[in-house]
């Protein structure tokens, strides 16, 4: 470490760590974890989450998780939410599932849309 | 490898830690681990959070949600309700007037203050250099030693019109002034963290809460008055602040933040910590020097010694100075 360059670059990758108390990610993935939800398997689709982001170093995501959606019929439910962008939520979702949003809508910036439930608020 | 989902930043200043954050801490540990979710929370002990009386609190991040008086009993609840379900436990937010503050921003004893040495109190891990940088730190120091002149900082501090913290309120620039111009072979800076003021505890949360803030504070300090070597003194009464500025010490020498030639500027710089037994306001100038065992302070003449003394005064107001050396760079 010999210069402000190099500073900038550990301040940087510092940030990252912390950005879930910064709360500005690019997107924000909110899954539904109420009964109904762990019930259908919203664990496995959190961990997925997770784990897919993590594997290809997307550090500007942010997932977190809400209560009851009052859509339980179509648990697990996922929010994907973008400032600027309407948000888009995701339903009956799975492991596999998860794995196409992350690389289409995530990565690519293309809502996956035989998996959309509702959009908007 | 996984993502993290949850940071959960328990307060462990010693009020806390007193009320048994430490046990808390060791509870969360165990309960993550029997839900499974270890790897998606950062568990990270910061310095004090400011509402004691309210001891252990917490807050956890991405909501901020502030919990308050918490107990190793209510632990299991917190993982398995607001971790796992996603649902925060109300019962443990703090009430006033009836009205419940889930937010740590919100609660009242934080809305009229706005804080600037201790802006990071609280919210990093005191014990991590990469959290202190993340948040701008070491870019004054930088700054200070590519590119300026000892005596141009000098003048940022002149013109920003600080003063010493401690009552008498004498102005930084002219201390800092007559060392600068004073000639000697070797000089040294003392970071008085004695704190001997009965019940005052506000460097202690420093010190715990913040460390390499006061590092980078005195090597600014040292570079405007031509010293090379620093010393902190901390009372015995504070070994946490004593822990986890060794601690801060050992990381910046070893990123060469401290040490021979930093940020390439020729600077060097090398500080230790010597610990004493407090003693309430001493002559501070004999306390000091004599505690220290540092003979080549009390062979300085006699006006360089008082400079030294004041030079330490206090480490809140080494870190001040901190803030506005910041200044020029926006």
């Amino acid at each position: 470490m010999k210069t402000l360059a190099d500073l900038k670059k550990i301040r940087e990758k510092a940030q990252e760590d912390m950005k879930l108390r910064g709360g500005n990610a690019r997107i924000k993935v909110v899954v539904g974890m109420g009964t109904s939800g762990i019930a259908m398997g919203a664990r496995e689709v959190m961990k997925t989450f997770l784990e897919e982001i993590a594997a290809r170093n997307l550090t500007d995501v942010m997932v977190t998780q809400t209560g009851e959606k009052g859509l339980s019929s179509m648990e697990p439910v996922v929010d994907l939410i973008e400032e600027g962008k309407t948000k888009v939520t995701y339903g009956n979702m799975n492991p596999d599932k998860v794995k196409k949003v992350v690389v289409e809508h995530i990565v690519n910036g293309r809502v996956v849309s035989d998996y959309v439930v509702a959009t908007g608020n | 490898m996984s993502l993290k989902r949850i940071d959960l930043l328990i307060c462990c200043g010693s009020g806390c830690v007193s009320a048994g954050a430490l046990k808390i801490k060791e509870r969360f540990h165990e309960v993550l681990k029997e839900h499974n979710i270890t790897n998606e929370v950062n568990i990270i002990e910061t310095g004090c959070m400011g509402p004691c009386d309210y001891g252990p609190v917490m807050v956890i991040y991405p909501e901020g949600i502030f919990y308050k008086k918490v107990t190793p009993d209510d632990v299991a609840e917190i993982v398995s309700e607001h971790f796992v379900k996603g649902r925060p436990v109300a019962r443990l937010m703090l009430q006033e007037e009836e009205k419940t503050f889930s937010a740590h921003k919100d609660i009242p004893f934080y809305q009229k203050q706005v804080k600037v040495a201790l802006e990071n109190c609280g919210y990093i891990d005191p014990e991590s250099l990469d959290e202190y940088i993340a948040t701008g730190g070491y870019e004054a120091l930088g700054t200070v030693l590519t590119e300026m002149k000892p005596q141009d900082a000098i003048n940022i501090i002149k013109e920003s019109g600080l003063r010493g913290r401690g009552g008498g309120g004498f102005p930084t620039h002219i201390k800092w002034q007559m060392v600068h111009d004073a000639k000697a072979d070797q000089k040294y800076i003392i970071c008085n963290g004695d704190e001997g003021d009965p019940g005052a505890f506000m460097d202690r949360s420093l010190l715990e809460g913040d460390p390499h803030r006061i590092l980078e504070g005195m090597m600014i300090a040292a570079y405007c008055m031509g010293a090379s070597n620093g010393f902190f003194y901390i009372r015995a009464e504070y070994p946490l602040a004593i822990k986890r500025i060794k601690m801060a010490i050992q990381q910046a020498k070893e990123l060469g933040l401290m040490g021979n030639d930093i940020f390439g500027s020729g600077f060097n710089f090398d500080a230790e910590v010597r610990t004493g037994a407090g003693a309430f306001v001493c002559e501070r100038k004999w306390h000091l020097s004599t505690l220290l065992k540092v003979c080549e302070v009390i062979l300085l003449p006699n006006h360089l010694i008082q400079q030294f003394r004041v030079f330490g005064e206090s480490p809140l107001w080494l870190i001040m100075l901190k803030q506005l050396e910041i200044l020029p760079q926006l």
